[in-house]
């Protein structure tokens, strides 16, 4: 090996950021969101005293809990076109672009995960809060949406800000799909130029920096919880 | 919707010229289960020492084994298999790098995998030898010595025995995750599972029946692994703890 070669990082350092850290951050942000979402209802399925829907939120959960998450990156991005094409009715299959597919793909299996958080989130709020609510005269929705979750939340708030860095590491799957996040970015780099030690230590530093400190950050937002409480 | 399924797929030939596409699943089978055994051998072995020197109570090696978690819990898995397999050969001593590169492509893909498996699993394994080892109350370390045990003696016959079956439900899900996670392998051309699929899905165009196959294998495996480990938590359970049944 003929030295670490710097040069081939500060020459390509605005690449790897303006694309593929974006790439990587932007998938991020919107598949935890849209997990947090679907996964909340996912764990009000589950908890639900209508045995369909709590067997069909479990099913969804266990299911995609016990696949590696390539092969659910590869079902999805094979299945969401022929979804696409039987919701427009267009009778074939509607490609939908490789960022898109990502983000259907990590919303959808996150989700699952997220689920199994909130609900133990929610089952940490004592029964008689419900009961309470209900004593009110709030529905369902708003019991849920004005006493149950808002504490559900903040108590799961380190947990699910730790899922959110599990989710940014594994973001570098979409390596499979050939898209340019972080690690495809830095990948191709690393083929390009024939600089395959620089590029993947690069990498690894820079995901290393970024997961430890989020780590240390949510340690502090989980002292201040519980000594909130 | 105009796909063509074809369930029959299994039984055509593969173009490997060494049987059906059922042939190459199983043989992916086998890959994923040979690096998930390796993996988690070298897994427990290191993540019981770090997870114990963890406990020790001196400083440094504190530091140490906390340095160790943080590196393999921080970078991703498939940045860590990269490393392993692209960025090792080429800083290792040269005949060293150049025996990897002269191996047998297909093990020296299962070696790198496991051992980057491994690692990667270990510093979970050690997290929870840790955490289990904290969660027992500190006077069983003191009778240990009241009794006139060595450190090492406490550890071996009073600590470690509770703390195995304190974690174990943990450490199911780890293996789970293990096996898993062994789909990573995948990138680096180990033709496991994941990629048996993948395989036979760019010769045949069978897109959902490969993957169904890929689908239904890992389920099994969960499905045996769960169970053999409520077997070993039965058959390790304390009367008179939690979860005896007693």
């Amino acid at each position: 090996m003929g030295g670490f070669d710097f040069e081939v990082l500060w020459r390509t350092a605005p690449y790897l950021f303006k694309v593929g850290m974006v790439f990587t951050l932007k998938l991020t942000v919107l598949s935890a969101i849209g997990a947090l979402i679907l996964g909340t209802l996912l764990a009000m399925m589950r908890l639900s005293s209508n045995r369909l829907l709590s067997a069909l939120a479990g099913g969804y959960v266990n299911l995609l809990r016990a696949l590696p998450l390539i092969l659910i990156i590869f079902w999805f991005y094979f299945l969401v076109p022929y979804i696409v094409g039987a919701l427009t009715g267009a009778g074939r299959p509607i490609p939908v672009g490789g960022f898109t597919s990502a983000l259907i793909t990590f919303t959808l299996f996150e989700a699952a995960y997220f689920c199994e958080i909130m609900r133990a989130g929610i089952q940490s709020i004592p029964a008689g809060q419900v009961n309470a609510g209900y004593a009110l005269g709030l529905s369902y929705w708003q019991m849920m949406r004005h006493i149950v979750l808002p504490q559900a939340f903040r108590n799961m708030t380190p947990v699910l800000l730790t899922q959110m860095i599990v989710l940014f590491q594994d973001t570098s799957l979409v390596y499979v799909l050939s898209l340019t996040d972080f690690l495809g970015a830095a990948s191709i780099v690393a083929q390009r130029d024939g600089r395959l030690v620089e590029m993947f230590v690069f990498a690894a530093v820079v995901y290393f920096l970024i997961s430890y400190a989020a780590s240390r950050l949510v340690r502090r937002a989980h002292d201040r919880v519980t000594a909130a409480r | 919707m105009n796909y063509h399924w074809n369930w029959s797929i299994f039984f055509d030939p593969s173009p490997d010229g060494t049987g059906t596409y059922l042939h190459t699943l199983i043989r992916g089978l086998y890959w994923t289960l040979g690096v998930s055994a390796l993996a988690w051998a070298i897994a427990l072995a290191l993540g019981v020492l770090v997870g114990v020197l963890n406990t020790n109570r001196i400083r440094w090696v504190e530091l140490l084994c906390r340095g160790y978690v943080e590196l393999f819990r921080n970078i991703p898995l498939l940045v860590q298999m990269f490393l392993w397999y692209f960025v090792v050969p080429e800083v290792l001593p040269s005949a060293w790098g150049n025996a990897i590169k002269e191996a047998d492509p297909v093990w020296s893909t299962f070696w790198t995998a496991s051992i980057c498996l491994g690692l990667f699993t270990s510093a979970r394994v050690a997290e929870q030898v840790r955490a289990g080892i904290g969660a027992l109350p500190l006077g069983q370390t003191m009778a240990g010595t009241a009794l006139g045990l060595t450190r090492w003696q406490t550890y071996r016959h009073i600590l470690l025995p509770m703390t195995v079956r304190i974690i174990l439900p943990p450490l199911t899900s780890e293996a789970l995750n293990l096996v898993k996670n062994s789909s990573v392998a995948f990138t680096i051309g180990l033709l496991e599972i994941t990629g048996a699929a993948r395989s036979m899905q760019e010769f045949t165009f069978q897109i959902f029946e490969s993957f169904a196959a890929a689908t239904v294998l890992y389920v099994l495996i969960n499905v045996v692994v769960v169970v053999a480990m409520r077997l070993v938590e039965k058959w390790l359970t304390v009367p008179g703890f939690i979860g005896s049944g007693k």
